[in-house]
């Protein structure tokens, strides 16, 4: 008996330590992906935003607080920027989505052109599109310069990409046969989409919407450009109090405001995003094209993402080759040469651009990857780690690079030269989570668990079966937070200006900023190329040969 | 109930504006006497905020490192608005020691600010008085930029010479400026406007533009390269500067020998910039010493052919390209800093409520 009891207790005993031992090893586990995702939120947004804030309303007292947010213009501002976001969110939604799923249906020549071409917009300065589109729109008698509609129009222009993207990686991967059953037992297409394929998409739809919902809440250029004088928005009647009238309380207050708005959001959105997501496990479905309807149906989104996409950038194109009264490459050749105007010649920024953008993307994937996991395990940090993700994207650039001032002069941070692409990561991780966390949710809890009873350790589960099946979100989400990065103008110039961190839009808008042909020309072309390196970026990190050679 | 905790997060961040932590702090704003040159450790950088459109010429400072022992490093912060407003946020303790950019608009708002530490330097013997806008010398004039309204030449059936001419309805039509809250020259057009047709006709003046068709945007690149004829708009005339066809010469593409633009002389307003050392710093000496050489003929020299504007040192000859193509204003709109201020908000609206109905 008591060799018995002996032989009972070692191994209980055993299994004890061993079970406390796993215990720290997952305690230590849960402090590194909760940890890292809030110490670099802390720093680079929340704890700016806290120094803008208060020093902004010193002095202030709640009754002005509330004076500001009463005003009738506050109230009517803040309605039209919900709404032309909404409207400027759905509507790239009804664009993005035909095309995400001709993308996801269909194989055929000039899919991966497609999808690298369609992230162009998205790093594009909106006031080079705005010529553009201006062109455009004269070219076909068209009136909607200053408008509402050349609001949305860009909107979802710059924004197609992220449906496209998240949307369409993860649809060509969607389970299609309860679609099919469906089809076979007699249900049209419409009804299939809506409750089959809508509801398996539920948190990549919700999450595309979230992104371009901010993104266009945000939108100042866009604004300011195309959207006549007096359209005003939260985003820019907080540059026009605090730049031009240096009423810092009234725009802390309209700060305040787009704060609340992108918790409101994150609430109301969590219940779409934390559904689990049918999808991501299995190979890319996408098939060719047989009988004539296909074609067809090709064919007719084709030429949507064509002129959707592809005109106004073929005027870009046009105009950057324009040299005098005929066509040529001088503007190009001439990136090489440093104009007097800039402190290194456009090649030198484009490289800076480009070594930005791969730590951005590296920073965003690692911070992402560990974040979503920690998302993914829930409870209050992973909700809080959700919506304070996307307080970068929410909240106005000015109020965070004024909060940069503030908050990182403290540390003695704001003129490093490596805090730039970090803080562009910031931007980018809201893009990676967004992509990375359904694809996570989406993994068969009994796959894992299968692994589990097979012997693999956690970690194995993690490499062996996680890993394989969302390597492909973190590599879209990281493609956006490269674009991100090289397209990003606002917060972070208020970061390190020097030789050593001129970026590539910097150059365009220094040589925008000058009278002179020449200068014209050279920021044409090189707007071109920035386009061409995110889409050969994007599809780079994307990349993956049929033997499985990757860069993830 | 997460979401409780939530709530509090964001609304925490919201309400702690109300409880202030961080004091207002006033700078040091006496004046600073003559710079010892000796006094100031070697090593020193100085930190000189200013706007994008700064730009001199490889290796300019390397001759005040040189005199002095002092780097210098440039904080470029976005336009002259951004410029200002940074300034005033940060008032007390500033995130560099001068501040080059400041012009005859935002001035006295700067000045309100109490940004500045008065300093007399003695470059200031060349300057003419009539740039000299603060008695106190709390800023010190280191260039003269004039606002005025530029044409295509080919766009333009003849050219225009007066104010007026921009009321004919053709003309007005194919004119584009920019917004006065948000652009530094719209304002300066604005001003020149009120500066002409005083209190009682400047918003009569522009009626007659936008019921004549005038455009507008809400700065000058949008104006420039989006609209007017050098972008490939449409408009054949657009708020620019004085010295904008020197740039249309250097900047040519081909290469030509006179500038596809015209200057409007009647209609230049004048914006003189300034430098000041600021209020809050930890090495008044240096700053007054960079102060010193951005008045000497090596600094004034440089700057025509790389912002494009006239040096405030009268000693200093213009170089010839700049002096050719350059419009030349004998009798410039001005307006007093003061006055600008205490109407800006006034004008800015009723100019709104005329030309943006």
């Amino acid at each position: 008996m008591d060799s018995a009891v002996g032989r009972d207790r070692a191994p209980l005993i055993g299994r004890s330590l061993r079970l406390s031992a796993g215990v720290w090893r997952r305690l230590l586990a849960a402090m590194v992906t909760a940890g890292v995702p809030v110490v670099f939120l802390t720093l680079l947004v929340i704890w700016p935003l806290i120094a803008v804030l208060v020093r902004s309303m010193a002095g202030v007292g709640a009754s002005d607080v509330l004076e500001i947010v009463g005003r009738p213009s506050v109230r009517s501002v803040l309605a039209f920027t919900v709404w032309q976001a909404t409207v400027s969110a759905l509507g790239t939604l009804c664009v993005g989505l035909p095309i995400a799923h001709v993308l996801a249906r269909y194989r055929f020549w000039g899919r991966d052109v497609i999808r690298a071409v369609v992230i162009v917009p998205f790093v594009l300065p909106t006031v080079v599109v705005a010529a553009a589109f201006g062109a455009l729109f004269d070219r076909f008698g068209l009136e909607l310069d200053r408008s509402v509609w050349a609001v949305l129009a860009a909107h979802i222009f710059f924004n197609v990409a992220v449906v496209v993207r998240i949307v369409g990686g993860f649809w060509a991967r969607v389970d299609q046969r309860p679609a099919e059953v469906a089809a076979t037992l007699g249900a049209g297409p419409f009804h299939v989409l809506r409750t089959i394929t809508v509801r398996q998409l539920a948190p990549v739809l919700a999450g595309s919407f979230l992104l371009v919902f901010l993104f266009s809440f945000t939108s100042f250029g866009v604004i300011r450009v195309l959207g006549g004088l007096r359209r005003a928005t939260i985003e820019t009647e907080i540059y026009r109090f605090a730049i031009a009238r240096q009423e810092f309380e009234v725009a802390a207050v309209l700060a305040g405001i787009q704060v609340v708005v992108v918790a409101v959001l994150a609430v109301v959105t969590a219940r779409f995003q934390r559904r689990h997501a049918d999808i991501g496990n299995r190979a890319d479905r996408a098939t060719k094209v047989t009988t004539m309807r296909q074609r067809l149906h090709l064919v007719v989104v084709c030429c949507l993402a064509i002129a959707v996409i592809g005109v106004p950038m073929a005027v870009l194109v046009e105009q950057s080759l324009t040299v005098g009264t005929g066509y040529g490459f001088g503007n190009y050749a001439r990136l090489l040469e440093r104009s007097p105007l800039l402190p290194v010649s456009a090649a030198q920024a484009l490289v800076t651009s480009i070594l930005f953008a791969i730590v951005a993307a590296a920073v965003a994937a690692v911070v992402g990857i560990l974040a979503s996991i920690a998302i993914e395990r829930g409870g209050p940090t992973g909700r809080a780690l959700e919506a304070f993700a996307l307080l970068p994207l929410g909240v106005s650039a000015v109020t965070l690079g004024f909060g940069y001032l503030v908050g990182l002069t403290a540390f003695d941070l704001n003129r490093q030269v490596w805090l730039v692409p970090v803080a562009h990561a910031v931007i980018g991780l809201p893009f990676v989570l967004a992509a990375m966390v359904p694809a996570l949710r989406s993994i068969d809890p009994r796959v894992r668990e299968a692994a589990a009873v097979l012997g693999a350790s956690p970690r194995a589960v993690r490499m062996t079966v996680d890993w394989p099946l969302v390597r492909r979100a973190i590599a879209t989400g990281a493609g956006f937070a490269a674009a991100v990065s090289i397209g990003e103008f606002g917060a972070t110039s208020f970061l390190a200006r020097g030789a050593g961190s001129f970026t590539a839009p910097l150059a365009v808008f220094r040589l925008l900023s000058n009278p002179g042909q020449q200068l014209r020309g050279q920021a044409l072309a090189l707007c071109v190329v920035i386009g061409v390196l995110v889409a050969a970026m994007a599809t780079l990190i994307e990349y993956r040969r049929d033997d499985g050679v990757s860069l993830l | 109930m997460q979401y409780k905790k939530l709530a509090f997060f964001f609304g925490a961040i919201v309400t702690l504006g109300s409880c202030s932590f961080f004091g207002d702090e006033a700078g040091d704003t006496s004046e600073i006497a003559a710079p010892d040159r000796e006094a100031v450790p070697a090593g020193t950088t100085v930190r000189l905020l200013t706007h994008d459109s700064f730009t001199v010429s490889d290796g300019l400072f390397n001759t005040f490192t040189n005199e002095t022992g002092i780097e210098v490093e440039v904080v470029q912060a976005g336009d002259a608005g951004e410029l200002v407003s940074r300034a005033l946020f940060n008032a007390g303790e500033p995130e560099a020691d001068v501040l080059f950019g400041i012009d005859t608009t935002f001035l006295q708002r700067g000045l309100d600010g109490d940004i500045f530490r008065p300093y007399q330097s003695p470059g200031l013997e060349s300057v003419p008085d009539e740039l000299e806008l603060d008695d106190q010398h709390r800023v010190t004039p280191i260039d003269v930029g004039d606002v005025c309204v530029n044409y295509w030449t080919d766009g333009v059936a003849t050219a225009p010479t007066s104010l007026d001419d921009l009321t004919d309805p053709a003309v007005a039509s194919s004119f584009v400026t920019q917004d006065p809250e948000t652009s530094s020259p719209g304002f300066a057009f604005l001003l020149a406007t009120i500066a002409r047709y005083g209190e009682d006709g400047w918003e009569d003046y522009w009626q007659q533009l936008a019921d004549g068709g005038v455009t507008v945007t809400s700065g000058w690149t949008e104006a420039y390269y989006g609209e007017f004829q050098a972008g490939g708009g449409d408009k054949a005339l657009v708020t620019s500067y004085a010295g904008s066809p020197v740039a249309e010469v250097l900047f040519a593409d081909p290469p030509v020998d006179t500038p596809p633009t015209g200057v409007l002389v009647d209609s230049c307003f004048r914006q003189v910039e300034f430098a000041g050392v600021l209020a809050g710093t930890e090495q008044p000496d240096a700053g007054a010493l960079l102060i010193d050489f951005m008045l000497s003929e090596t600094f004034q020299a440089d700057i025509p052919l790389n912002m494009f504007v006239a040096p405030a040192n009268a000693d200093v000859p213009l170089p010839d390209s700049y002096a050719a193509h350059a419009a030349t204003v004998e009798d410039p709109l001005i307006l007093d800093p003061a006055d600008i201020e205490a109407n800006r908000s006034e004008w800015t609206q009723r100019w709104a409520e005329i030309v943006l109905r």
